[in-house]
């Protein structure tokens, strides 16, 4: 039941997803704002050569703005995949907390 | 008749056993949305063993019923918007016969997750989102493999159940 054309299939997405965004990420440039949305509405918006602690809704998620990067210290949600995540720095990246509907972006 | 509906009604119990299972040992790598997601294993061993119809609806009845039991609002919209585009180009491929089981699993990976990646534009309003395409599809190749064996697995060790 696992034919020669479905592991060629496997193979040839996950190739064809590494180099269509390798070379997508290798041609972002560093961002220079991030600004920080709850539910799709900006809420904060602060240049990224700051160095600044943001407590957003009272503490509910800590995002750290540091040496031109910025990544999400703290947080009250169950999953903390937020915190987990990579530092961003480059124009389009991100970082989502699904619980409390929270979107940083470089910009 | 009534033999069918038993194994359909045990497959469903399965279904939500497996989800239940997901819930107590998550597996995440810390990306949002990527996890196994065994309980698929009971689609895509019911969309071989009997057919489409059938499979749709334990899935829809199981996603309905772990979202009740360990979810809540917000999950079972992800989770059904994944589950329904997952099930449709599922079917669309296998009705192509180019892909056997396990690329039809791989292509229902896929979608499941490009399909929570829309539910999430959808609720968050950003194409900020859309960073996550390239990880989620690997992803969703990878899982997709993984339940397309079990599935084989499955359906290789309950040939001799006639339905």
């Amino acid at each position: 039941m696992i034919k020669k054309t479905d592991i060629f299939l496997a193979v040839s997405i996950i190739l064809i997803t590494l180099i269509i965004s390798t070379l997508i990420y290798n041609n972002k440039s560093y961002g220079d704002q991030v600004f920080i949305s709850k539910n799709g509405e900006v809420i904060y918006n602060y240049p990224l050569s700051s160095n600044k602690t943001i407590k957003i809704e009272n503490g509910k998620n800590i995002l750290k703005i540091e040496d031109g990067y910025a990544y999400m210290v703290s947080a009250t949600c169950p999953d903390l995949i937020c915190v987990s995540q990579e530092k961003i720095s480059k124009k389009g990246e991100s970082i989502v907390c699904l619980p409390h509907g929270i979107i940083v972006e470089i910009k | 008749m009534s033999k069918k509906i038993t194994f359909i009604g045990c497959v469903l119990a399965f279904a939500v056993i497996l989800g239940y299972i997901e819930f107590l040992l998550p597996i995440s790598i810390g990306i949002p949305g990527v996890k196994l997601g065994l309980a698929n294993t009971a689609f895509v061993f019911l969309l071989y063993k009997i057919g489409f119809k059938e499979a749709f609806a334990v899935n829809t009845a199981r996603i309905i019923l772990t979202c009740l039991l360990f979810g809540n609002i917000l999950s079972a919209f992800y989770s059904i918007c994944g589950g329904i585009l997952s099930m449709l180009t599922m079917l669309l491929f296998k009705k192509l016969k180019f892909f056997g089981c396990t690329g039809i699993s791989v292509i229902g990976g896929i979608f499941h997750n490009i399909g929570q990646l829309l539910a999430a534009k959808l609720i968050l309003q950003t194409n900020a989102v859309f960073f996550y395409t390239p990880v989620l599809i690997i992803s969703g190749v990878v899982t997709g493999f993984l339940i397309g064996i079990i599935s084989v697995i499955l359906i290789k060790k309950l040939r001799s159940v006639n339905i």
